[in-house]
């Protein structure tokens, strides 16, 4: 187990360069970064064809630890830069890991556009309620009443739902998972990856430095036992009311659907005005 | 009121002071210390004004400049990235002629990143419309944003105002900084008066209506640009009075020990806090040299300019920017200044350096001044200098031997 471990790390990681990483100590990024790893194994993919984009922020820094293609961008604009390569490269496996700030505030526009467009892209968005890079403020994920540094009374916005977004968006696959249940996560990210079309996957995340102190969830493992209680199952969920879900949310695949991608409509178009 | 604080801190208190009305915000390094200050102020209700953290720095600056055409006092803060993304709507909003005051705090571009300082952010707002402010101390960003509020607002003038400070240098630099006092403040920036510049129903105004035919248009880019040029003298003008007022006086351009240098160091920002170090060695040494620094940097000083030059033998200019292909954009600014002045000085030595927040240090100020004193003797200007250092050199090289082993491992 451990020597399976160590191998994947070497396999996939710019381990004798780029570590110790600047994430705080028991941040959620890094399980993130192990479950992404341990997808991409499950899969076998190749290092060389393994795009990995970002954009800024915490979430962001995650493309200098990996041993793949990495391409850290601008805020907001991963989505953009990976399009450009898979519009150019479509053989290549183009995965975008975004925070929330980045994925549905600056970057929005894009978010929405490339989930209808139904681009083969994986979008990881890990949602953590907040800008943890630039000191705390809210962003679209921030629930209503939360704290956040530009919400020291509580916020008076109401948040959105990222996978529900990308579902009305039609992305082709949508999920949400958590840094608690690790396991689901590592199989809800090799689905996306392997999904042939627009995969969005949610992952709520810990950012107790920025979100959790000021929301007297000061340390990760509290978030973590938040995330426990608060991850139902879609089959569970349905059976529970409204008033019984409060502010739980549901955890697993929330939208599966077959149809042609991106890539495969254009190639379908071309034939056909070869044709004529 | 005397109070130890980092550019940041000073660049909220001069908002405070202006009794800005509204802060549209979105956080950036190095900036993000600007809008923490103001929110705390508005949270302790010792502020009152409004803030909304915006989804993007384009929204935040649309958002700032509908608020300026309803005539309210705006402030708003951004940096780098944040200004380049808000680039669209600096010169649209710039076209309604509805001022306010822009704080930029300069942070290099991507890529590849960095947080540290240079100048092609602020310089790429440069024909904009919006006047540039450039400063070098903390006092002078205080007292800088009180003078681009009555610059911008002034019936002359009437353009929106960016305040530029260096990121780190400057932003999170603490220094001992005079507060003017109310009693100052009130005389020197009464509250705004926007005139016909407002919101009102029974007096309906619209912005930014289509133009075709280019004649119309014209005229309107026209009435902007000597709207801008307006500036000099207007800034000339309230410079000294608020020096009345506070003792501290403000002209297009500082001027550090001109008056009978032969080699003068040209640049803007807080990286002429070094050139001055340098400039006091050199003078030290028994140089001729002094140090020129224009506040303002759109609309240009150039006659001011050129009066402060004339005598000077050499000037090197200091670049922390770069035009790719070109060269140093001061540079090429100044040139243009000085070209049909007869007593020009005879040598003009572009250096480029700076660049990412990149130290410059004594030994390169020296080394420049050097130069361009055999440049102003020998009549031989040489080639632009990108400032670097063989030990840097050697490092990067190292670097670059390390990253091309990796490759051909690969291979
Ligand atoms: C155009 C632009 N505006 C603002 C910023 C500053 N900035 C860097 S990260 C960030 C937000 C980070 O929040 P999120 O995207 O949710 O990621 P996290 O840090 O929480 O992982 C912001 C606003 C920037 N880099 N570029
Ligand atoms: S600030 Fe938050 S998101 Fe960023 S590394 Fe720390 S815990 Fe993680």
């Amino acid at each position: 187990m451990t020597e399976k471990i160590s191998r994947v790390r070497h396999e996939y990681l710019r381990h004798d360069k780029k570590f110790p990483h600047v994430w705080c100590p028991g941040c959620g990024n890094g399980i993130v970064l192990g479950s992404l790893i341990r997808a991409i194994d499950k899969l076998s993919l190749e290092k060389d064809e393994l795009v990995l984009a970002s954009g800024i922020g915490c979430a962001g820094r995650m493309p200098a630890y990996v041993d793949f293609n990495t391409l850290h961008t601008t805020h907001g604009r991963a989505l953009t830069f990976a399009t450009g390569i898979k519009l150019a490269k479509p053989e290549l496996t183009v995965l975008c890991v975004m925070g929330d700030g980045d994925a549905t505030a600056i970057g929005g526009n894009h978010f929405i556009h490339a989930a209808r467009r139904n681009l083969n892209l994986t979008a990881i968005i890990i949602n953590n309620q907040i800008y943890g890079m630039t000191g705390g403020q809210y962003s679209p994920t921030t629930p209503y009443g939360a704290n956040a540094s530009t919400a020291v009374y509580g916020h008076i916005e109401h948040a959105f739902s990222i996978a529900e977004l990308a579902i009305t968006a039609g992305a082709a696959f949508v999920a949400r998972g958590t840094v608690y249940h690790v396991r689901m996560l590592d199989t809800l990210l090799a689905k996306g990856i392997a999904k042939r079309g627009f995969s969005v996957i949610e992952i709520m995340s810990n950012c107790h430095t920025q979100y959790g102190r000021r929301n007297n969830m000061g340390d990760p493992v509290t978030m973590m036992q938040w995330f426990k209680d608060h991850g139902v199952s879609e089959q569970k969920a349905k059976k529970m009311s409204d008033e019984e879900m409060g502010e739980k949310f549901t955890i697993g695949v929330l939208a599966d659907k077959d149809m042609p991608n991106y890539m495969e409509e254009y190639r379908r178009i071309q034939e056909q005005a070869q044709l004529k | 009121m005397r109070q130890l604080l980092t550019g940041n801190g000073a660049a909220a208190w001069g908002m405070r002071l202006a009794g800005a009305e509204y802060v549209p915000a979105f956080p950036i390094t190095p900036q993000t210390e600007i809008i923490e200050t103001i929110s705390g102020w508005i949270s302790s209700g010792e502020l009152d004004a409004r803030m909304v953290t915006m989804d993007s720095e384009h929204s935040m600056l649309t958002a700032a400049g509908t608020a300026a055409a309803t005539g309210v006092r705006v402030f708003t803060a951004t940096s780098s990235q944040g200004l380049l993304y808000a680039m669209e709507m600096l010169y649209t909003v710039a076209g309604w002629r509805a001022p306010f005051v822009l704080v930029n705090v300069s942070r290099a571009l991507s890529s590849p990143i960095t947080l540290e300082p240079d100048h092609n952010d602020v310089l790429a707002a440069r024909d904009s419309g919006f006047l540039q402010i450039h400063c070098s101390t903390c006092q002078e960003v205080v007292d800088s944003l009180l003078l681009a509020y009555r610059l911008g607002e002034d019936e002359r003038v009437r353009l929106p105002v960016i305040v530029n400070l260096d990121g780190y240098y400057l932003s999170f630099t603490r220094e001992p900084v005079i507060l003017p006092g109310e009693d100052v403040v009130s005389r020197f920036l009464p509250p705004y008066d926007p005139e016909e510049t407002q919101f009102r129903a029974k007096d309906p105004l619209s912005q930014g209506v289509a133009v075709l035919g280019g004649s119309h248009y014209s005229y309107f880019r026209y009435e902007t640009h000597y709207a801008s040029q307006n500036g000099l003298s207007v800034f000339a003008e309230i410079g000294r009075e608020f020096g009345d007022l506070t003792g501290r006086f403000y002209s297009l351009l500082e001027e550090y020990r001109t008056d009978d240098a032969e080699i003068v160091f040209f640049m803007i920002g807080s990286f002429a806090t070094k050139a001055k170090e340098a400039v006091n060695r050199l003078r030290d040494a028994g140089q001729k040299v002094g140090l020129l620094r224009p506040r303002l940097l759109r609309p240009f000083p150039e006659h001011a300019i050129a009066a402060a030059l004339r005598g000077v033998k050499g000037v090197a200019v200091v670049d922390q920017n770069i035009s790719f292909g070109k060269g140093g954009i001061l540079f090429a600014e100044l040139a243009s200044a000085l070209y049909h002045i007869k007593e020009r000085p005879l040598a003009l030595v572009s250096f480029i350096g700076g660049l990412g927040g990149r130290d410059i240090s004594n030994a390169e100020f020296y080394e420049m001044a050097r130069v361009t004193a055999e440049a102003a003797q020998s009549g031989k200007i040489p080639p632009p200098r990108l400032l670097y250092t063989k030990e840097e050199l050697a490092r990067i090289q190292g670097l670059k031997a390390i990253a091309s082993a990796g490759l051909h491992k690969e291979q």
